[in-house]
């Protein structure tokens, strides 16, 4: 079961997610080595394949790198749920095809450490360790769309 | 029902008469940058994808910026990909080392921007060509791929937000004080997702590069794009620039467009500004945290490194000496020159500032003036983030190129209006 990594902050930046000192490469597992080093040096160490981020408000904001997703994939989280997301991260993560849930309430409904498992078509969370169901709104069709082939450059060449 | 500028330009560039806010919009991009960090990246995936062709060769402008020229192996090799591609494609507008600048200080200074077109770039900056009355904002690698090959992206129309601008600027306040408070008041997602529409008096007082610093700037309130319209200040920057491609066409936003919020600033009332770690919305008044030790200054970024950047630093700079390591970084090579012919260099050097090559350098904490533990640095640059000029633990406090200079001379904060 995924297990749920909550940061309670808001505007949890591209700076932190990975510092733009490793931004010298592209390599998707030399990004992943340092995912949110700047904000939990440890975070690396801590997160199994398919466990989740959770954080407050504004989720990537800063830098348009997109360095940022790779680096959370390379890590092999399986989605971010945040209060928010900033713009460009929240198109990015959906362009390379990776779940970005916007959940208002996401830091009453999630503790650290919680199982947590994702129906993405059903728009539902369910919460293991709390036993409760929380609803989310689904991302729009074209976008799921876009996760479901692989991401944008798949998605266009499918067109 | 009205339209925005920012509408106006998003319904031409989808083939629409009208759009309205939330609409999704597949529009024409008439004009791409890219750099050293994201475009790499770009490239890699078109070929891995198989995907061999580029709309427009002459609507694609490349520069490598942000570790120019190359600081180790590894950015070399992003260069190397840079370059290779940029010379097999034909690429028209490709700037090499030599020639290569701070992207978003280049491309208007080389007459690649125009109003009412739809402009994009692998970085979140982009939205400074919005000073120029035209649509531009940042994106990631796989929509820079997406654009290099077909020529077009998807958009949400954004809600339109208007920041009023009243007043005029006091001696030793700069569009950077302006900026700083607007982002103070509304906060670092005050205008997630939406057009930033600045208007107002104020903006009679600011040159094409003191408005680029607030566009600039508008990622850090969270905006889709910042834009201010046409008026006589951007006509004659575009008449000095503007080269193969001369015309283009104005947009005003409608009497009756719709903002969702409006924003009112009497900067007759701003006092120098300092945005104190670790959020650009920190700003504070220059009197609030005036005489706090700093131990490097650093002047330059596509914030303000330009030629009135220079010239602001350096009246400041003349005569005087700095107490604490200042690094100079003029924008473009075009900047560079005219800093030299102008005398400022020497101005620089006999204060006993280094003068750096244009590059992106420090202000992400690539090279070139990156801080240890501890350290703290007052910057013209746009993001004082954890980290983000060198160690997790040192701190950037943002401010004009004015208030920087001065700080330089004390080694503290310094309200630059005592040197005026």
């Amino acid at each position: 079961m995924a297990k749920a990594h909550v940061y309670d902050r808001d505007h949890i930046n591209t700076d932190e997610i990975i510092p733009a000192r490793y931004l010298n490469t592209d390599d998707v597992g030399e990004l992943a080595k340092h995912c949110m080093e700047g904000l939990d040096a440890d975070f690396v160490k801590k997160c199994s394949p398919g466990d989740i981020i959770v954080a407050g408000h504004d989720f990537g904001c800063g830098s348009s790198r997109e360095h940022a997703v790779w680096a959370i994939q390379g890590a092999k989280v399986g989605a971010v749920i945040a209060q928010s997301f900033a713009r460009i991260f929240y198109r990015n993560a959906i362009n390379c095809g990776f779940y970005v849930i916007e959940l208002p309430d996401a830091l009453e409904k999630i503790n650290d450490g919680d199982g947590i498992e994702i129906d993405y078509k059903a728009g539902l969370i369910k919460n293991e360790t709390t036993g409760k169901d929380i609803q989310f709104k689904a991302l729009p069709d074209f976008a799921l769309e876009i996760i479901r082939d692989g991401g944008l450059l798949e998605h266009i060449k499918k067109k | 029902m009205g339209m925005t500028i920012t509408e106006k330009i998003l319904a031409r560039a989808a083939g629409k008469d009208a759009v309205r806010p939330g609409e999704l919009v597949n529009a024409a991009i008439d004009v791409v940058m890219c750099h050293d960090v994201t475009a790499p990246a770009a490239i890699s995936m078109l070929k891995e994808h198989g995907i061999d062709n580029v709309f427009d060769t002459e609507k694609i402008v490349v520069t490598p910026d942000h570790y120019q020229p190359a600081k180790d192996i590894k950015s070399a090799e992003l260069h190397k990909r840079l370059d290779d591609w940029a010379k097999e494609k034909g690429i028209k507008h490709y700037y090499p080392v030599g020639k290569a600048g701070v992207c978003h200080a280049l491309l208007p200074e080389q007459g690649h921007i125009r109003p009412g077109e739809v402009i994009v770039g692998g970085d979140s900056h982009t939205c400074t060509y919005g000073a120029f009355a035209a649509f531009s904002t940042g994106i990631g690698s796989t929509d820079s791929a997406a654009v290099i090959a077909t020529g077009r992206l998807w958009f949400k129309v954004p809600v339109s937000m208007k920041i009023v601008l009243n007043g005029s600027l006091p001696t030793g306040v700069y569009s950077k004080d302006v900026i700083l408070e607007v982002i103070r008041l509304i906060g670092v997602d005050g205008a997630r997702y939406k057009a930033m529409e600045f208007v107002g008096p104020a903006l009679g007082d600011m040159s094409m590069e003191a408005r680029m610093t607030m566009t600039n700037m508008a990622i850090e309130a969270g905006g889709k794009n910042g834009i201010i319209a046409f008026d006589e200040t951007t006509k004659r920057y575009l008449d000095e620039h503007l080269k193969d491609k001369a015309d283009y066409t104005v947009y005003e936003s409608d009497t009756d467009a719709e903002y969702d919020s409006v924003v009112q600033v009497n900067c007759s009332h701003l006092e120098p500004m300092v945005a104190a770690p670790y959020l650009p919305s920190n700003g504070r008044p220059i009197s609030e945290c005036a005489g706090l030790k700093m131990d490097q200054t650093y002047i330059g970024s596509c914030t303000n490194g330009r030629i009135e950047d220079m010239r602001i630093a350096a009246q400041i700079l003349k005569g005087g000496k700095v107490a604490i390591r200042t690094i100079v970084v003029p924008a473009t090579p075009v900047v560079w020159r005219q800093a030299m012919d102008e005398g400022l260099f020497e101005i620089f050097y006999d204060a006993g500032c280094v003068i750096s090559a244009p590059t992106c350098g420090a202000c992400l904490g690539g090279f070139m003036g990156v801080l240890a533990e501890g350290e703290k640095c007052v910057s013209t640059t746009n993001r004082n983030f954890v980290g983000r000029m060198g160690h997790p633990k040192s701190e950037v406090y943002l401010a004009s190129p004015a208030t920087a200079a001065a700080s330089a001379v004390e080694g503290k904060l310094t309200d630059p209006r005592t040197y005026m």
